[in-house]
């Protein structure tokens, strides 16, 4: 369209106000001009912005948002992965003026987003979940991803000091290579602490299914199982039943610390205020996009719970120790010899994995240590 | 026999003034019903603390205030429309379905294994025969529980609830082994289709052809309804099954192909999707819309044609929900709660039609 010219210098103009915005020597105009061109941001949530877990810690995220200058959000939840999430698209960009979408939920990328993208090349889409592709997605797309088997690797290690009868619990969704990638990291950090530990796991097949979880919960805890986790999208009523049978819950997603004051112990939280800050700093100034966004504990895309009162000492320090090299760079989690639970070897003895390792996207083992099967 | 329903249809034009009446009989509780839903959900937003004549005024301006708004709400009643069949259909012999959740899945699996496997063929071929497999998958589904019904007397509206949570069941576990794409890593999905096997929108609107599947089949079932021995057959099965039996009507299969019928249009439904919005099988089909099917069905009173209206009410109102949810940042359940009272007050004034009640103030 003929008037795209005059976008861009118009942006950069107003990126340059919003730095100077802090002296209160703002030509009235241009305040003005500040005032009535916000940035539009629209966030999309596949569940209950309240849940406990994954949309909670995106609403987080848009929440910090609102606190910038000259960023107005839209919001809308319990959208479905269907064609309702393409209208909701649409929507907020023809009623919201939206120029930049978060559409949070895996499911949105394919087809959804990248036919929206398609159709409204000047819109910004930031999917999170790490499916962008250079050269095979448009280049108005992108991902934001962490690396948050960092957390679930000190959650381990938190709960390998904690527990008394040595039988962790997992309670997982899907036996996806994300899902997989957390059970081992937790149980490898826990088997740093004591060798002997193992972790019992349950995939209940839903990402979102209370009833299920709940069963796998008080099943756990039966066969002895006293340090419980999971990967979940709500692990509300896990980290609930838990507390109710008194004990030690380790979180997911977002803090549910509010949940068990007494046998919570941290927890592994997507920290995306990072990412969205990005991508509304590079909308406003007309920057590129940045089309794949990645990190963990160093880059501040992923935190840890603060410790529970029940996590001892010995448990804090060990821990803090190894978040420090983390935070340092360069820490492999997953380096050889490391056997799967049917004794075959998985990384090579001397191989190290990096985070950003492709071989890790593709994981489809658990480690020595898991209890389980991958079903299917 | 079509005569029959002819002459029971035809009023003399002597009496002009008691079809009025009629009329006015027929639709007055469809109009309180709709006073009721209004007043309820304003007392309701106004007690919540938000501004009643804003809320009304974007919920017409979400579902049908411009076009945008109204292809917002026809892309979201589409698959609804063929769900409401699912239920509205075996209706009409009597039997309450409420599995169509299941057959769409099914319905959705067979059309994108079928579609996947014949990857290369052409779209004119190929879209017929996904339509046609996911109609059987969700036709034979549903027939099972028509079967149970004829043959065993089991209540079809358990077994065919039950039925449907081994369906989805059944769903995941193709979706996850034996179709699964090995590239789907962290999503499971069957796979994918050529991009020139995908069911463009329906001419000059941006709405994917489920609607039109879904007035036509439902246009068609008015027909056969009104219009044909069958639809005579099944009513008299429908309303009473021993003087079916007794005037030798086979009302075991009338029973088992009503139910297929719905069965079918629950797995076109699935079949559409997978053509017009996915690409694929995967777990972003089982979205409730099964289950909304059974609502819209009862809202409509069992009347194919009546499903369409409400399947674009209920559309209207989740489209307009999400416009809600932006602007005065109502929570997602505000229009859950409409529909709730909505459906309350049909179903509620729908049981006082005919009685004293109304004549007296007819």
């Amino acid at each position: 369209m003929n008037h795209d010219p005059l976008i861009l210098p118009r942006r950069r103009l107003l990126a340059g106000t919003a730095l100077a915005g802090a002296s209160l020597a703002l030509p009235g105009a241009l305040r003005q001009a500040l005032a009535q061109a916000p940035l539009t941001v629209g966030v999309i949530y596949v569940g209950p912005r309240g849940d406990f877990g994954y949309n909670q810690a995106q609403a987080a995220a848009a929440a910090a948002l609102k606190k910038l200058p000259g960023v107005k959000v839209v919001e809308e939840e319990n959208v479905p992965e269907t064609a309702a999430v393409q209208k909701t698209m649409e929507a907020m960009i023809n009623q919201d003026k939206a120029t930049l979408i978060f559409p949070t939920s895996f499911g949105y990328f394919d087809p959804h987003m990248l036919k929206m993208a398609e159709k409204y090349p000047k819109v910004r889409f930031a999917h999170c979940g790490g499916m962008w592709t250079a050269g095979k997605h448009p280049l108005n797309t992108g991902s934001y991803f962490g690396y948050i088997d960092e957390c679930q690797y000190l959650a381990g290690v938190v709960a390998g000091f904690t527990s008394k009868t040595k039988k962790l619990g997992f309670i997982a969704a899907k036996p996806i290579p994300q899902v997989l990638r957390n059970i081992n990291a937790f149980t490898m950090g826990a088997r740093s602490v004591d060798p002997g530990i193992t972790t019992r796991v349950i995939f209940t097949g839903e990402w979102s299914m209370p009833v299920k979880e709940a069963e796998a919960a008080t099943s756990l805890i039966d066969q002895g199982v006293d340090v419980l986790t999971s990967h979940v999208d709500s692990p509300k009523v896990i980290i609930e039943t838990a507390e109710k049978r008194g004990v030690f819950s380790s979180g997911y997603h977002a803090s549910q610390a509010a949940l068990a004051p007494k046998g919570y112990l941290t927890g592994a939280e997507w920290d995306w205020a990072t990412p969205y800050a990005a991508q509304v700093k590079a909308a406003q100034t007309g920057a590129a996009m940045p089309n794949f966004l990645r990190g963990g504990l160093k880059d501040g895309y992923v935190k840890m719970s603060p410790y529970g009162a029940a996590v001892g000492e010995p448990a804090r320090k060990k821990a803090d120790e190894i978040k420090a090299a983390m935070m340092k760079g360069g820490y492999a989690i997953f380096k050889g010899a490391l056997k799967d639970n049917k004794g075959n070897t998985v990384v090579a003895a001397g191989k190290s994995l990096d985070q950003f390792d492709a071989e890790l996207e593709k994981m489809n083992y658990l480690v020595e240590g898991v209890i389980g099967s991958i079903p299917g | 026999m079509s005569s029959i329903a002819v002459a029971a249809t035809t009023a003399p034009p002597s009496m002009a003034g008691e079809r009025l009446r009629a009329f006015g009989l027929a639709v007055a509780p469809a109009a309180v019903a709709l006073l009721m839903t209004v007043l309820l959900f304003s007392t309701a937003v106004a007690l919540a603390g938000y501004d009643a004549f804003a809320v009304w005024g974007l919920i017409y301006a979400g579902g049908f205030g411009d076009a945008f708004a109204w292809q917002n709400t026809l892309q979201r009643a589409a698959p609804l429309i063929l769900t409401g069949l699912a239920v509205a259909l075996p209706a009409q012999a009597g039997r309450v379905i409420i599995g169509a959740e299941g057959a769409l899945v099914l319905g959705g699996l067979a059309a994108a294994a079928l579609g996947a496997a014949l990857a290369s063929a052409s779209p004119l071929l190929v879209w017929p025969a996904m339509a046609l497999a996911g109609a059987l998958a969700g036709g034979l589904w549903i027939a099972i529980a028509g079967a149970l019904r004829a043959k065993r007397e089991v209540n079809e509206t358990i077994s065919s609830l039950l039925l449907s949570f081994i369906a989805i069941a059944l769903f995941n576990q193709c979706v996850e082994t034996v179709l699964r794409d090995p590239a789907s890593l962290n999503k499971p999905s069957t796979k994918p289709l050529p991009e020139a096997l995908m069911l463009p929108a329906m001419p000059g609107l941006d709405v994917h052809w489920g609607l039109g599947v879904g007035v036509a089949v439902a246009v068609a079932a008015w027909v056969v309804m009104r219009f044909t021995p069958l639809g005579l057959a099944l009513k008299v099965a429908g309303g009473n099954p021993r003087t079916a039996l007794g005037v030798g009507l086979p009302v075991g299969l009338l029973t088992i192909g009503a139910c297929a019928a719905g069965g079918a249009c629950a797995g076109l439904a699935g079949a559409v999707e997978v053509a017009a919005v996915h690409g694929a099988a995967n777990a972003s089909l089982i979205a409730g819309y099964g289950y909304s099917g059974i609502l819209i069905a009862f809202a409509a009173r069992f009347s194919p044609i009546g499903v369409v209206p409400v399947a674009v009410l209920v559309g209207g109102i989740a489209a307009s929900g999400s416009l809600l949810q932006r602007r005065l940042e109502l929570p997602d359940a505000s229009v859950t709660v409409l529909l709730g009272f909505a459906f309350v007050a049909l179903i509620g004034c729908e049981t006082l039609r005919g009685r004293q009640f109304w004549r007296a103030r007819g």
